[in-house]
């Protein structure tokens, strides 16, 4: 490139210069870096120095900038330079800091840093500066799928902030399930009684807000394309269709309840006497202002039992594993529609975890000076004679079996069931058979398939704690009951929460700039068609779909699905995937640059390719902590291991490196990676390393990989530590000087 | 002190724990200018104080890690730490408030060398590790800290220590003269999220906290498990430093409550379940860990982790609200008073440490907001006034665990842009 300019910047702070030789650095920098200015500063994050930086770009025509000082971590506001390469050489943390400030270790600790050097010139002369795209599409309407409680709450939130939403709802009507119900849960100050659903109010929002339009008795018959363009064909019940674009999409198609056909223990289907929750809800709007009758014979109702837990929490395998989390507070409440309209109805609740967090514990309260009762039980069986049933249950805090007899109404509580669609993460939901495959919900033409992956149970959850929102399919969130079992309250929450985060991707979609993790990164894979293989390996290995196939299955990039993980370079066997500032030169670059000791030196290099979320940090802390490690190793932080690519292994190992560790995130189902399959893809690679290994004549150990969490930064040292003896005991590489 | 862009686009958010950082965040990843107001002298809040999370056991530092990430390289933030809202006025588009900042004594010189800390002499009880131990009184909260800037506690201002720390800083970073600072900042729409606090266990006067050393609190025992805690994560006892491998969890210290808090804290049945599996971590087969409770709150997926802690044989579960402590005083062994409701049988377990599932209740009771809010029996925000733009976030709302509370933060920041975009609308219509 005849217009780079590059600069390397050497910091001696922090103990920089007393440490290492800062002329030894800048000759690095001139000599084998090739960087055209080289200058030293003593407080390079200074006003000073940093304006130092500043004028060079405006009067030199600098456009590649090598800091050669602290971690990457460290003083980003300083050297904040937008629109320029950058590259960072960590002299402090990674090498004096980590190594111990002696004699002995003085040539070493300055080999280190020379390294460092070298690789942040070689690093920074292959990057290019991320142009960002900003022609992804432009659509702002959000999309959302489901008119019930969340789904009106996101198409209302999104509308207030100005966007257009188009809503898209199954049935016939608006309100989901709360339009089911008699009253909800109560959701405020005095949190004593049950209280109006409001869900009337709420569809007349909707329907007479100019934003929104709603299209009933419609499903989604596919969807095309990505955030910011989306091409969503729409087809209504009468045999009409439509394509309608929008920016983002929220499904939030909640829930159906569990069927208690599969409860035969508790005479659901035996006799009308026995209903679940939802079966209550329409008695008493049946009711209206009379008392709830038994349904059996429109008798009165004197006893009621509420079963919680009724096929959840099953540990039998055959019904649900999980709770639903609203169904204790919705017994209390129904047991209050009875207590409510005449005390002396007996309502008995057995349970054997009463789960009502927060103000929930004032509502049960309530329904204790109701005259509500709580037995912690669990019920055994529900037996229909005549007009009533009798409850046999084991009492718990008794310690026995025991019975409710002459009851006349049992309700019981069956839990939640997502409606998410296809599971396409089940090899059996894929193949099954038609008659009884489950119905997409999106229908996405993606490579991947047609739904939200799910993460449990059939619910399109998060897998991270601190980002609930977290999504394997850009642009599109899960909301509601959808997403995790949840009551009214929640799911209210929970849609706001998703409007906005359709709306975020609307906005980066605009922008050409990446979502979540990689927020704002302006990168993206730059594929060269021609030497492509159509192998298809970075279609199906990409965590988020975002890349389909044409019909000679060439790989097809949506930029604005990908979230710049680079796990598709990491797959790419002809290394045709890069992005600008992160590739596969821009590594093997690093990783060349490094000046390997012949074989009779002593001196092992091991190569460490490190996660930049969690082990980099780790390391990083270690140096902070002044924790000692070999002085060998030479560290390149990574997206994610999942952008490793191969040639970097074998490109090391044929320079005549010793030794290579891979750090990255834990996998499996308690899966830690944040691009979800990012350390598992590496570890499944590099366990097929060995041929390769074993075809140089290597031995195996030379490519190991760890499983390293942000928080071990005691640990790291030791590990690395571990790995130079045994690099130590295997003896160094025989391929050393024969790159 | 906004530059040039209309104030009344800004969102102000109150509070720099995982919530705040939350609302800010999302808030300026939608392209919104956002002021993040923390009162401490780094972001990361409570959870930064955490081991690891329920259910996943991972590391909350993870999730720091990546926020601030996303901070450093998003310039729609203003941090101000050290700083604390003093005052709100004005109507929703446009607001004033008060910022009272407190003088950090190191300026954005500092390097985090490390020098000053070094040659400063006195300690003071670390508040990052709930007061376990003593820090330096030239310190980085943690190694997570943001800013990475060092602190000056004001205790050495105008001391010889102070000076010492002055002396050693090459960087001309430590300024003693700094004095607090009064500003004002001009916002659209405000974010309250200035999170919880544990409940004061002193009140709880038959558990004997505070008297006894071996009856810690729940967020006391993170740090006890936690490399960077004050033990380096071992679990030992306070009183003698002896490994505490037969621990009591007591849940709903606390809450659920009417002489303390009336509400369910949620989370404390998830951390007890969590943190017998730290038990089980440091000490295998010979760690044993007895749940005392009322009901096990293990809502939605987090009923799979119950399950597997219940097929834990080293954890026991028993149904009962504690109604005493003592430490024997030659053992230093605490010793639990109560009846089992399975069955009626009394006991008095003798343990080597007691946990107390402390209750959450908020930071700021909603009474003491300087703004408007409705604020339910527990001090908790229940929700905005009809026409207020300032909306309630995290475990400022309710007794919320982390997913939750990072839910209603983006719903909180959606509610702020909500604000600020009608300002926006405005000022080009006019």
């Amino acid at each position: 490139m005849s217009d780079m300019k590059t600069a390397a910047y050497l910091c001696t702070g922090c103990g920089i210069g007393e440490r290492l030789s800062a002329a030894q650095l800048a000759k690095v920098a001139e000599r084998e870096g090739k960087m055209h200015l080289v200058r030293q500063h003593a407080f390079l994050c200074s006003s000073g120095g940093v304006q130092l930086i500043r004028d060079d770009l405006e009067r030199e025509g600098v456009t590649h900038l090598m800091i050669a000082a602290c971690s990457r971590r460290a003083k980003t506001e300083a050297f904040h330079f937008p629109n320029t390469a950058m590259s960072r050489a960590n002299l402090r943390e990674g090498v004096i800091w980590s190594q111990p400030d002696t004699e002995e270790a003085r040539e070493t600790t300055q080999e280190m840093a020379d390294d460092y050097v070298r690789m942040g010139c070689a690093e920074v002369k292959k990057m290019k500066l991320p142009a960002g795209n900003p022609d992804l599409g432009h659509a702002r309407r959000l999309l959302v799928v489901g008119g019930g409680i969340s789904g009106m709450t996101a198409a209302l939130e999104a509308s207030r902030a100005g966007y257009r939403a188009l809503m898209v709802e199954k049935s016939g009507s608006l309100g989901g399930w709360a339009a089911r119900l008699h009253k909800r849960t109560a959701f405020r100050e005095p949190y004593t009684d049950p209280a109006d659903t409001g869900v009337g109010e709420m569809i007349a929002a909707l329907q007479s807000d100019p934003n929104i339009e709603i299209v009933l008795n419609a499903s989604i018959a596919k969807t095309d394309g990505a955030p910011g363009r989306f091409k969503v064909e729409i087809a209504v019940e009468s045999g009409s269709a439509r394509t309608e674009d929008v920016g983002a999409i929220v499904q939030a198609t909640g829930f159906s309840t569990y069927d208690a056909a599969k409860l035969p223990e508790f005479a659901y289907g035996k006799t009308p006497n026995v209903v679940d929750q939802a079966g209550l809800e329409r008695l008493a709007r049946e009711a209206g202002a009379n008392p709830i009758r038994r349904p059996s014979d429109g008798g009165e109702v004197k006893s009621v039992v509420f079963v919680q837990c009724a096929g959840q929490r099953d540990d039998s395998g055959i019904h649900l594993p999980y709770c639903s989390g609203f169904c204790c507070a919705t017994s209390i409440k129904q047991a209050m529609y009875f207590k409510d309209a005449n005390p002396a109805v007996d309502t008995a609740v057995i349970y054997t975890d009463l789960r009502v967090p927060g103000n929930g514990e004032d509502f049960y309260r309530s329904a204790q000076s109701k005259g509500v009762t709580f037995t912690k039980g669990k019920v055994t069986g529900v037996e229909p004679g005549g007009n009533q049933c009798k409850v046999s249950f084991r009492d718990l805090i008794l310690d026995e079996d025991t019975a409710i007899s002459d009851v006349d109404l049992v309700v019981l509580a069956t839990g939640q069931v997502p409606n998410s669609g296809v599971n396409i993460g089940d090899p059996e939901d894929a193949v099954a058979d038609a008659e009884v495959k489950p119905i997409s919900i999106l229908n996405l033409s993606y490579r991947q398939g047609p739904d939200l992956p799910q993460l449990k149970y059939g619910f399109t959850d998060s897998h991270f704690i601190c980002f609930p929102y977290e999504t394997r399919r850009t642009g599109i969130y899960a909301a509601g009951p959808v997403r995790r079992p949840m009551d009214i309250a929640q799911a209210t929450e929970d849609a706001t929460g998703a409007a906005l985060k359709g709306i975020q991707a609307m906005e980066n979609a605009h922008a050409g700039r990446a979502a979540h993790p990689r927020s704002g990164d302006l990168s993206f894979p730059i594929v060269r068609l021609d030497g492509c293989t159509q192998c298809k390996r970075c279609t199906v290995e990409c965590p988020f779909g975002a890349i389909d196939e044409d019909e000679k299955t060439y790989p097809v990039f949506n930029e604005s699905r990908c979230r710049r993980c680079g796990t598709c370079m990491g797959a790419c066997p002809v290394r045709v995937i890069s992005f600008e500032n992160y590739s596969v030169d821009t590594v093997g670059a690093q990783i060349k640059a490094v000046e390997v000791p012949d074989e009779f030196s002593e001196k092992p290099r091991i190569l460490v390719l490190a996660c930049e979320n969690d082990a980099y940090p780790a390391i990083d802390m270690a140096g902070m902590q002044k924790n000692v490690y070999s002085a060998f190793v030479r560290v390149i932080p990574v997206r994610c291991l999942g952008s490793v690519n191969a040639i970097w292994i074998t490109d090391a190992l044929t320079c005549g490196y010793d030794g290579i560790m891979m750090m990255g995130c834990k996998h499996g189902d308690d899966y830690q990676c944040h691009f979800v399959k990012g350390s598992e893809l590496a570890s499944v690679r590099m366990s097929k390393i060995g041929d390769t290994l074993t075809q140089m004549s290597l031995e195996t150990e030379r490519v190991a990989t760890y499983e390293v969490a942000i928080t071990d930064m005691a640990r790291v040292p030791r590990l690395i530590d571990e790995y130079a003896a045994v690099i130590n005991k295997i003896g160094m590489s025989p391929l050393k000087g024969f790159a | 002190m906004t530059g040039s862009i209309a104030t009344g686009e800004i969102i102000l958010v109150v509070g720099g724990g995982i919530s705040g950082m939350t609302a800010a965040l999302e808030a300026a990843e939608c392209g919104k200018k956002v002021v993040l107001v923390e009162k401490s002298p780094t972001l990361g809040g409570r959870t930064a104080l955490l081991y690891r999370y329920f259910p996943k056991l991972c590391h909350p530092a993870c999730g720091l890690e990546i926020n601030l990430r996303r901070l450093k390289g998003n310039r729609n933030v203003r941090v101000l730490t050290l700083a604390q809202v003093t005052a709100i006025s004005g109507a929703r588009g446009d607001y004033t408030a008060t910022v009272k900042v407190a003088p950090r004594y190191v300026n954005d010189n500092c390097t985090a060398c490390g020098d000053c800390e070094r040659a400063v002499q006195a300690e003071i009880p670390n508040p990052y590790n709930y007061g376990l131990d003593q820090m330096k009184a030239a310190y980085l909260p943690h190694a997570m800290a943001y800013p990475q800037r060092y602190v000056l506690d004001p205790s050495i201002a105008g001391t010889e220590d102070g000076e010492r720390a002055k002396s050693a800083c090459k960087y001309g970073a430590v300024d003693l003269d700094m004095k607090e600072d009064t500003l004002e900042i001009r916002a659209g729409a405000v974010i309250w999220a200035t999170g919880w606090e544990p409940y004061d266990a002193a009140k709880i006067q038959p558990y004997g906290y505070g008297l006894y050393a071996n009856v810690i609190t729940s967020v006391e025992f993170e740090r006890l498990a936690d490399p960077h805690g004050p033990t380096g994560g071992k679990i030992v006892r306070p009183s003698d430093g002896k490994e505490a491998k037969n621990i009591a969890f007591i849940q709903c210290a606390g809450s659920r409550d009417e002489n303390h808090l009336r509400h369910c804290s949620r989370i404390c049945c998830m951390a007890s379940l969590k943190q017998s599996q730290y038990v089980r971590e440091a000490y295998g087969a010979e760690g044993r860990s007895t749940i005392y409770y009322i009901d096990i709150r293990a809502i939605d997926r987090f009923e799979d982790f119950y399950q597997k802690v219940l097929k834990d044989p080293g954890v026991q579960f028993i149904k009962s609200k504690v109604a005493n402590i003592v430490q024997d005083g030659k053992t230093g062994d605490v010793i639990l008073h109560g009846v089992d409701t399975e069955g009626y049988h009394r006991y008095a377990n003798s343990h080597d440490l007691a946990v107390l599932a402390i209750g959450m209740q908020p930071s700021v009771a909603a009474a003491d907001i300087p703004a408007e809010v409705i604020a339910d029996s527990s001090g908790f925000i229940e929700g905005a006034l009809a026409g207020s733009g300032v909306f309630g976030a995290g475990c400022a709302t309710n007794a919320l665990d982390v997913n939750r509370a990072v839910q209603s933060s983006t719903a909180a920041a959606l509610r702020a842009i909500q604000v600020v975009n009608r300002v926006a609308r405005a000022e080009e219509a006019s």
